[in-house]
This record gives C-alpha cells, sequence and structure tokens, in this order.
C-alpha cells in the first residue's frame, strides 16, 4: 500500500473543504472495497478523509412518505430498519443479498454507490484495463469473461457493476444527494448518476471530484408487491450472475404499477424501461412476462462465456415477476 | 490513563514494528480493546489486524485471506462484528473493540467458546477465533430482530433462528476442514440457551 495522510472530519463541510484543499485525496467511509483497491494499489490516494463518524448515518422520514438514508447509515442497519422492511422490502433484500454479515456492518450507503467492479482483470494489475489505466487495452475481451456485461457494453470495457443495494434503488426511484466543495448541495436522480463505460470506462459517476454523497432519497413507493432474486454461483456471500429487482401491482386484473432493474449485466445497475412499457396496462401472464423479459434483453450481445446470461436473465426475471404477480 | 504493557513496549521500539519506509506517515493513538487502553504510534496503513497482532500482539485473531472474504479476522467493534483486515487502525480510535481474548479465558470460557469445545467445531482451529466472534455478533443480530438473506419475509420480527438462517448468517465465515455441521451445532446450542446467547 503507498504512503498517504489520513484525518478525520468533522462535519460534512469541512470534509469537502479538506478534499479541496488536497491533491489526490480520497474519502473513506466503510473502506471494506477502498482499502482492498489501495493494499493492490489499484487505487493510490495521498490523503484519506475519514468521514465514518459524520453524523450522516440516520435514517428519516420524509414528507410525502419517502425515506432519507443518510449516506453513512450502515447497509446492515439500513437493511433492519423498520420502514426500510415494510415500505422499501425490496431495498432491505438486496442488501441482504450483498456481502456478509460483518461487511454490511461496515459498508455505508455512500460507499456501496461508489463501490468499484469485481472484474477480475481490474484486480490483477499484470493485465491491461481500461478502467485501471485509460487506453492500456482490456484483458476481459477476449479473456475469461463469464461474469461480464451483456448489456450497454463498448469495446473498452465490459466489466459489471456488482451491487446489490443500487439495483433495488433504481427500481425505487431513488436520487442521490451530493456536497460540493462549495458547499453548495444538489441532487441527481440515480438513473443519471452512473455512466456507460463507452470509451471512458475510467469515470464511473456523474460525481464530481471532491464532492460528498450524503443522502439516497427515497420517493414514496408506488404500491405493489417488491421482490429481489439474485442468482449466483454460490448459495451465500458471492456477486451476482444476475439479479433482478422488480415492483408489480396489479389491479382489476391489469398491471398499474410495474418497475423492473437488472443487476450483474452492466457497467451500471439496469433500469429495463422497456420490459416496464411491454407490461404496463396489460393482465399479468407468463407470455406477458417474457415478452418484457424479451424487451428488457433485446440489446444484449454475449461475449462467449457469458452468453449464458442473457437467458439466465430473462428466467430470472419471469421467476420474479411470476412470484411478485401471484395474487 | 493508557496502560502501559509489555507489548506495546516491545511495538514501541523499531526492531519490533513493521518498519515503515523512510517518511511514511504515522499517527499516535489510543485503543480500547478488551476494556484495557493502549498507546500506539502506527504508520496509518496498518490496519485495525495488523495493530491487534502485530503491535499489541493479540494474535488470537487471524489473517486468513487479507481481502475480507474469509472472516478469519473477524472482531467486535461495541459489540457488532466487522473484518479487521478491512479496516484501518487509526479509524477506530475512541470503539471498544473486542477480540477472542476479550470473550473468555480458558478458566472462564465465553458459552460459545465451550460450546464450540463440546461440539469439536473445528479440525484445525485457524478459522475458529473468528467464528465465535462472529457467532456471539451474530446472536445480538438476532436478537435485534434483523432479518437475513434466508428469511422468507423481511418484515417478519422476530426472526426465527432456523439451521438455515444460522447457515446464512455465518457465511462470512469460511472453514476450510469444512467443520460447519458442528460449528452450527455449536452455534445452535448457545442460541437456545439462556438469552438467546448473549452475553450476559
Amino acid at each position: 500500500m503507498k504512503a498517504f495522510t489520513y484525518e478525520r472530519a468533522a462535519d460534512a463541510r469541512a470534509a469537502v473543504a479538506a478534499a479541496a484543499a488536497r491533491a489526490n485525496a480520497k474519502f473513506i467511509a466503510g473502506g471494506t472495497n477502498l482499502l482492498d483497491l489501495m493494499r493492490l494499489e489499484i487505487e493510490q490516494p495521498a490523503h484519506l478523509i475519514d468521514i465514518s463518524r459524520l453524523p450522516l448515518q440516520a435514517i428519516d422520514d420524509e414528507p410525502g412518505g419517502g425515506l432519507r438514508l443518510g449516506a453513512q447509515a450502515r447497509n446492515s442497519d439500513t437493511a433492519a430498519d423498520p420502514r426500510v422492511r415494510t415500505r422499501y422490502p425490496l431495498l432491505s433484500q438486496a442488501l441482504l443479498a450483498g456481502a456478509s454479515a460483518q461487511l454490511r456492518n461496515k459498508a455505508s450507503i455512500g460507499g456501496n454507490l461508489l463501490q468499484r467492479t469485481r472484474c477480475a482483470y481490474f484486480y490483477d494489475t499484470t493485465a491491461p484495463c481500461n478502467k485501471r489505466t485509460p487506453g492500456g487495452g482490456c484483458a476481459a475481451i477476449g479473456g475469461l469473461n463469464r461474469n461480464h456485461a451483456i448489456l450497454g457494453a463498448s469495446d473498452a470495457c465490459i466489466a459489471t457493476n456488482p451491487s446489490d443495494m443500487a439495483v433495488a434503488l433504481m427500481a425505487l426511484d431513488a436520487e442521490v444527494e451530493l456536497l460540493g466543495a462549495t458547499g453548495a448541495s444538489r441532487r441527481v436522480a440515480l438513473r443519471d448518476f452512473y455512466l456507460l463505460p463507452e470509451t471512458t470506462p475510467h469515470i464511473e459517476t456523474v460525481v464530481h471530484p471532491g464532492e460528498l454523497i450524503t443522502a439516497v432519497v427515497l420517493p414514496r413507493a408506488p404500491a405493489g408487491r417488491q421482490l429481489y432474486r439474485k442468482v449466483r454461483d454460490r448459495a451465500s456471500y458471492e456477486f451476482a450472475l444476475v439479479s433482478v429487482g422488480v415492483l408489480l401491482a396489479v389491479e382489476k386484473g391489469t398491471v398499474e404499477e410495474v418497475r423492473v432493474a437488472l443487476g450483474g449485466v452492466a457497467h451500471k445497475p439496469w433500469r429495463a424501461l422497456e420490459a416496464e412499457a411491454v407490461l404496463r396496462g396489460r393482465a399479468p401472464s407468463v407470455a406477458a412476462y417474457q415478452a418484457a423479459a424479451d424487451a428488457a434483453l433485446a440489446r444484449a450481445v454475449g461475449r462467449g462465456h457469458n452468453d449464458f446470461k442473457i437467458e439466465l436473465a430473462k428466467r430470472t426475471l419471469v421467476d420474479a415477476l411470476t412470484k411478485a404477480g401471484r395474487p | 490513563m493508557p496502560k502501559s504493557t509489555p507489548g506495546v513496549e516491545r511495538a514501541a521500539r523499531p526492531a519490533a514494528k513493521p518498519a515503515a519506509p523512510t517518511g511514511a506517515p504515522t499517527q499516535k493513538l489510543e485503543l480500547e480493546v478488551n476494556r484495557t487502553s493502549y498507546a500506539l504510534d502506527v504508520d496509518v496503513r496498518t490496519s485495525l489486524l495488523d495493530a491487534l497482532r502485530e503491535h499489541l500482539h493479540l494474535t488470537g485473531t487471524k489473517k486468513g485471506c487479507d481481502h475480507g472474504q474469509c472472516g478469519a479476522c473477524t472482531v467486535l467493534i461495541e459489540g457488532r462484528r466487522i473484518n479487521a483486515c478491512l479496516t484501518l487502525a487509526v479509524m477506530h480510535e475512541g470503539d471498544q473493540i473486542t477480540t477472542i481474548e476479550g470473550l473468555g479465558a480458558p478458566e472462564a470460557l465465553h458459552p460459545m467458546q465451550a460450546a464450540f469445545l463440546a461440539r469439536d467445531a473445528l479440525q484445525c482451529g485457524y478459522c475458529t477465533p473468528g467464528q465465535i466472534c462472529s457467532a456471539v455478533g451474530m446472536l445480538v443480530e438476532v436478537a435485534a430482530g434483523w432479518p437475513s438473506h434466508a428469511t422468507p419475509d423481511v418484515g417478519t420480527r422476530p426472526v426465527e433462528l432456523t439451521d438455515g438462517e444460522i447457515r446464512e448468517r455465518m457465511s462470512g465465515n469460511l472453514c476450510r476442514c469444512c467443520a460447519y455441521p458442528n460449528i452450527l451445532a455449536a452455534i445452535r446450542d448457545v442460541a437456545s440457551g439462556p438469552n438467546g446467547g448473549r452475553s450476559p
């Protein structure tokens, strides 16, 4: 690990001011991904600003029935919060499907959003990687790409976003609250938060250098059954091959509201608006779910080892919708 | 006042401390481990795990993968289980840290330690301190009504601690000897004992 200096920020304003004052500074919260990357010297910050004790840990009700998750709320506390469990069970399920209990006790909401891909070539510093070294090439294309993206990938990068939580947040239309160095706050819809790899896979989000995530805001969840379904190589403590987050409301034999998001398939948590359009206003049936799944994966491209993910994603989505649509 | 211990005095001498390259920033800090305060001066890169093992010589906490994948380094911070390898020592000043050495002693075992012995819940024993600390933290989470991936409906409270729940909740602790059946039995014994297995 490269040497760095360390400070603990007193409050959020002090944290962003500290980040603006130093070159190559990084915030550290749970540290569960960042420290691993620093040990491998993939991340080499010169200065760490500890934000883990900032007073951003509360989960508060929002006017209108929403919920505001402080960026420093732990993944475990968030999953166990009674309001999350009853109003946003999709989020609770997604959080609990990720990592281990020890990691969830450390990992923060803001940090989870910013965790890096688990592409093995990104972590293998002897392999070319455009995300690690822009312009270096991509070892996953033409390499062992069983875990890689089938949607929205580019010739520069086929890595996937590893977060379960973000898939749920995407389906729930979450917004991310950011604090800039000037003290100005802004909100970004999670749908606009992540970037596709295109030719710049090292740029993953719209977060400006030195900006701090202070909260994730959930609007009131529409009525309907919420379900997170994750398929992986072992039963627990493993990243998704494919995951699906759905919300489905059926009224008088018609789909009134539907949300579909996919994980493990793209550089970002993937909202499948095409699938939602197929289902909205239609009578729920396996055929309709199949049509929605076909629409969601219509533009999917396999890279060889990961071809199976296209069919797996469709079947997982049909399965989740079928369960959510049961009377 | 922090108590000075032989381990810390040794750690304070350059020869016993992992040598920091010239100019690498260091920091003085106090760590509260097993209800004892220790004064340290560490390279800021030092993980909590290395601080415990190499500076305080509390070697009960094990280093397995050093990447947060095996759980051998599990300790309790304010009663919550975490991986000591994936956090910096400097981030834990003021926290109550409990390691396997603080849970019980040979003459006064923690109920979870006693259950692991009674059930022969180990072979080589390397993962055992992490398993035990994790299991102790896990039962606190269950008592607080936390759901898990194995909980059929996350809205349910309290949680029924089935074998499937224990397996899922302990998935962050790997055992290469595959002593899992007896680890499960040991935890089940403690959970069904007095006070749901929570420490008195």
